[in-house]
C-alpha cells in the first residue's frame, strides 16, 4: 500500500471511530445524562458530568444523515443539503476573504517585528492579548462601525466585511507568529555566508529568511484558515448576518425540540467547511514542496 | 536561540503599530432622514416605504404578506413596499429611528426601553396584538400553576427585551430575582422538555407548538396541551402590548408621511381582514414567502397554520382592528415600571411621553374602510389545526 492510500485509510477509519464512539455512547450512556452534586427537588441543579443521550440530544447518525435529504421546511421546499452547501460556500467565502486579510496583516507584522527588535517588544504582548478579547464582545461593535461607515455613504461597507475583518482577527495571529519565528529560523552559519557576501536586508529576506520560513509558515497558515472558518461562523452568529452556515445553526437549533436532526446538518456543513477550507491551503504548500524540509506540525 | 545579523534601528518605529486602528475610528454620523417642509399643504404621496419586522417571515406578520400578495398596497397608492425580516441583525425601532424604514413592528416594552435609553421618539399608531401571547409552560403535576407558585423555582427566559413580562408579574405578587431562580433558555423547548427548567416561556404561536410537535416518551404520541400546565401573562399583572406598527414621530408632522400612514394602515387591515376570514390561505402566503426569503428556514407549513389561528387570537378581539386600548397601555406602562430584571435593572424609570402612541391615524384609516363598507371589527372563530411531528 503506498502511503497516499494509507492516509486515505487512515482517515476513514478516523471517521468511522467517531460514529462508532457516537453510537457506543448512545447505547450504552444515560439517557438522562449522569447528574452529580443534584439538590432533590431543584430543576437543574447539580453539574451534568455525562451528557444526554436521549434522541433529542443525540439523533442516531442515520436519522441526521436521512434528514439532508428531507426537505428543509415541509412542502416543496429543497432537501436541507442544499441551502447548507449554498450557506456553507457563502461562509467559506467570507472566511477566505478573512483569510487573506489575516495573512497579509499577520505577514506584515511579523515581518516588522523581526526587522526592529524595539517592535517585538512592543507589538508582540499585544497581539497575544489582542487573542484574548472576547469576539462575541468584539464583534457588534465592529458590525456598529460598519454600518455607521456604510450609512455614511462615502465607502459601502457591506454586512459580511464586518464578518471577514472579525475572521482576520482570529487568523492573523499565527501567520504574524509563524513568519516572526520562521524569518528567525536560518542558522546563524548560513546568516554569516549572506553577511560575507555583504548582502543588505532585502537580498538576505528573499534568499534567506523567506525560504526558510516555509516550514514555519505552512502550519501557520493552516491555522489561520481554520481559524477564519471559526471567527466568521461566531461573528455571523453575534451580528446575526444571515445567508452563512452560522446564522442557518442558530436557526435550525431554535427548532431543535421537534427536529432534533435538522441542526446537524448545518454542523456537518461547518465541519466540511473547517476540512475545505484547510485543504485549500495545503495546495499552497504543493507549490513551495521544495522549501518543505523539517516541517513544523501544527 | 535567537541570532541577529544586525543591531535594531530606533527610526520609524512609532508609526507602524498605530496608524492602522485610528483609522477604524473616522466614520462615526449617520445622516439624519430628510426633513420635510411642515408649512406646504400639497405634497406629493409618497408611493414607495418600506416596513421593518422584528423577526423572520412567519404567520406572525401573515396580514402584511397578504396586504401585498393580494394587491392591497397597490390599492392604496403603493407602487413598491418592502417588507423587511430581521434574523436579530436588525432591531426595528432602531431602524426606524435611524430612517432605514418608514414603519417598524415591534413589542410595546422594547420600544418604550429604547425610547426612554435614547430619547428617540416614536409612535405606536397601531396595535395589531391586542393581547399577550406570552406564556409559562410547565409539566403538570410540578406545581408551577400561577405566577405565585414561581417562587423557589427555576424559570427559563429568553432576555433579549423579550422577559419582561415575566418581572412585571413577578413584582405584582412580590417576587423578584432573588426569591425565583431565572434562567435564560434558548428558543428550544429542550430546557422543560429535559427538565433543566420548572417552566419555560413560550409563544402561544409559535414555542407552545414547538412542544405539542414533540413526541411524549411516555405515551409514543405527540405531547399534549393536558399534559402541561400554563401561565398566561395575559391573565396575570404583567400582561404587556406586544406588536405594534411605529412611526416616526417627528415625520407625522409631514403630510405626505401622515397620509401615507393612513394609506398604509387600511391596506394592512385589509390584510391582516383576509387573514382572519381566511387563515389557511393566509398562513400559506405567508410560508411561501417565508420560504423564497433570503435564509429564513421557517417551520413547516402545519406550524404556520398554527401560528396564524393562534395570532388570529391575538388580533381579534372583538373591538376594531389595531385601536390601541388606553387601559391596556397603562397596564403595559405600570408593569414596564414595576419590573426589575435579574440584573437589577430597570426597563423604563418614567412614563412615556404622550406621543407614544396615537389612535389618530389607525381611526383615520378605521373610517374610511368603513365608509367603504368594510367591517373592521368582530372575533375570530377559531380553526382546528392538528399538529404534527416537527410542524412539517
Amino acid at each position: 500500500m503506498t502511503r497516499k492510500r494509507a492516509a486515505v485509510a487512515w482517515g476513514v477509519v478516523g471517521v468511522l471511530a467517531v460514529m462508532v464512539i457516537w453510537e457506543l455512547y448512545k447505547f450504552l450512556g444515560p439517557a438522562e445524562g449522569f447528574v452529580i452534586g443534584a439538590i432533590a427537588d431543584q430543576r437543574g441543579s447539580g453539574v451534568m458530568i455525562l451528557p444526554r443521550a436521549h434522541d433529542r440530544a443525540m439523533p442516531h447518525i442515520w436519522d441526521m444523515v436521512a434528514r439532508l435529504f428531507q426537505s428543509t421546511s415541509g412542502g416543496d421546499t429543497p432537501p436541507l443539503i442544499v441551502p447548507v452547501l449554498t450557506a456553507a460556500l457563502t461562509t467559506l467565502g467570507i472566511a477566505a476573504v478573512g483569510w487573506l486579510i489575516g495573512v497579509t496583516v499577520g505577514a506584515l507584522l511579523g515581518m516588522v517585528m523581526q526587522r526592529w527588535r524595539l517592535a517585538e517588544w512592543g507589538l508582540l504582548p499585544w497581539i497575544v492579548v489582542s487573542q484574548t478579547v472576547p469576539l462575541i464582545a468584539f464583534a457588534p461593535l465592529l458590525a456598529s462601525i460598519g454600518t455607521q461607515i456604510d450609512r455614511a455613504g462615502t465607502i459601502p461597507w457591506p454586512q459580511w466585511l464586518s464578518v471577514a475583518v472579525i475572521a482576520s482577527y482570529l487568523s492573523f495571529f499565527p501567520v504574524a507568529v509563524g513568519v516572526l519565528r520562521g524569518l528567525e529560523a536560518p542558522d546563524r552559519i548560513h546568516l554569516d555566508l549572506m553577511r560575507t557576501y555583504a548582502a543588505g536586508y532585502w537580498p538576505t529576506l528573499v534568499r534567506l529568511r523567506l525560504p526558510a520560513a516555509v516550514p514555519h509558515l505552512l502550519p501557520a497558515l493552516r491555522l489561520a484558515a481554520a481559524n477564519a472558518v471559526v471567527g466568521a461562523v461566531v461573528a455571523e452568529v453575534s451580528i446575526g448576518m444571515r445567508g452563512g452556515i452560522g446564522r442557518m445553526l442558530i436557526q435550525l437549533a431554535g427548532q431543535a425540540s421537534s427536529d432534533p436532526a435538522a441542526p446537524w446538518g448545518p454542523t456537518f456543513g461547518s465541519i466540511a467547511l473547517g476540512l475545505v477550507a484547510a485543504g485549500s491551503v495545503a495546495l499552497v504548500g504543493v507549490g513551495l514542496k521544495n522549501y518543505r524540509r523539517g516541517e513544523a506540525t501544527a | 536561540m535567537r541570532l541577529r545579523t544586525r543591531p535594531f534601528f530606533r527610526r520609524g518605529l512609532t508609526v507602524a503599530s498605530v496608524a492602522a486602528i485610528s483609522a477604524i475610528a473616522l466614520a462615526a454620523c449617520s445622516a439624519p432622514a430628510a426633513t420635510p417642509d411642515p408649512g406646504s399643504s400639497d405634497f406629493v404621496p409618497i408611493t414607495s416605504i418600506k416596513l421593518q419586522l422584528q423577526w423572520l417571515p412567519q404567520a406572525q406578520f401573515a396580514g402584511y404578506y397578504v396586504a401585498l400578495d393580494k394587491g392591497y398596497f397597490a390599492d392604496e397608492g403603493f407602487d413598491t413596499v418592502d417588507i423587511i425580516p430581521s434574523g436579530g441583525d436588525i432591531v426595528p425601532q432602531d431602524a426606524l429611528v435611524a430612517g432605514d424604514v418608514d414603519f417598524a413592528v415591534a413589542w410595546v416594552p422594547k420600544v418604550l426601553g429604547t425610547l426612554e435609553a435614547t430619547g428617540a421618539e416614536l409612535t405606536d399608531i397601531a396595535q395589531v396584538f391586542q393581547k399577550s401571547g406570552t406564556l409559562q409552560v410547565s409539566f403538570k403535576g410540578d406545581g408551577v400553576s400561577s405566577v405565585a407558585d414561581f417562587q423557589g423555582k427555576r424559570i427559563g427566559s429568553w432576555g433579549f427585551g423579550n422577559e419582561w413580562e415575566i418581572f412585571a408579574a413577578m413584582a405584582a405578587e412580590g417576587l423578584d430575582a432573588s426569591s425565583v431562580s431565572i434562567t435564560t433558555q434558548d428558543f428550544s423547548m429542550n430546557a422543560l422538555l429535559d427538565g433543566d427548567v420548572d417552566a419555560a416561556q413560550a409563544m402561544t404561536y409559535n414555542e407552545w407548538a414547538q412542544i405539542l410537535e414533540v413526541i411524549n416518551p411516555a405515551t409514543g404520541k405527540l405531547y399534549q396541551p393536558e399534559d402541561f400546565d400554563v401561565v398566561s401573562y395575559q391573565d396575570t399583572a404583567g400582561a404587556m402590548l406586544q406588536d405594534a406598527i411605529w412611526a416616526d414621530t417627528a415625520r407625522l408632522d409631514d403630510p405626505a408621511y401622515a397620509d401615507a400612514t393612513v394609506r398604509f394602515l387600511k391596506a394592512i387591515t385589509k390584510g391582516w381582514l383576509y387573514a382572519r376570514d381566511n387563515p389557511e390561505e393566509a398562513a400559506s402566503i405567508t410560508y411561501n414567502a417565508a420560504i423564497n426569503a433570503e435564509a429564513a428556514f421557517p417551520v413547516g407549513p402545519v406550524h404556520q397554520e398554527w401560528q396564524m389561528n393562534e395570532v388570529n387570537k391575538l388580533i381579534w378581539t372583538g373591538g376594531d382592528f389595531g385601536i390601541i386600548d388606553p387601559a391596556a397601555w397603562d397596564k403595559t406602562v405600570k408593569g414596564a415600571l414595576s419590573a426589575v430584571n435579574q440584573d437589577g435593572l430597570h426597563l423604563i424609570t418614567a412614563e412615556p411621553a404622550a406621543s407614544a402612541y396615537s389612535n389618530t391615524y389607525m381611526q383615520q384609516a378605521l373610517d374610511a374602510l368603513k365608509a367603504d363598507g368594510v367591517d373592521v371589527s368582530g372575533g375570530y372563530t377559531p380553526i382546528n389545526v392538528v399538529l404534527t411531528e416537527g410542524g412539517q
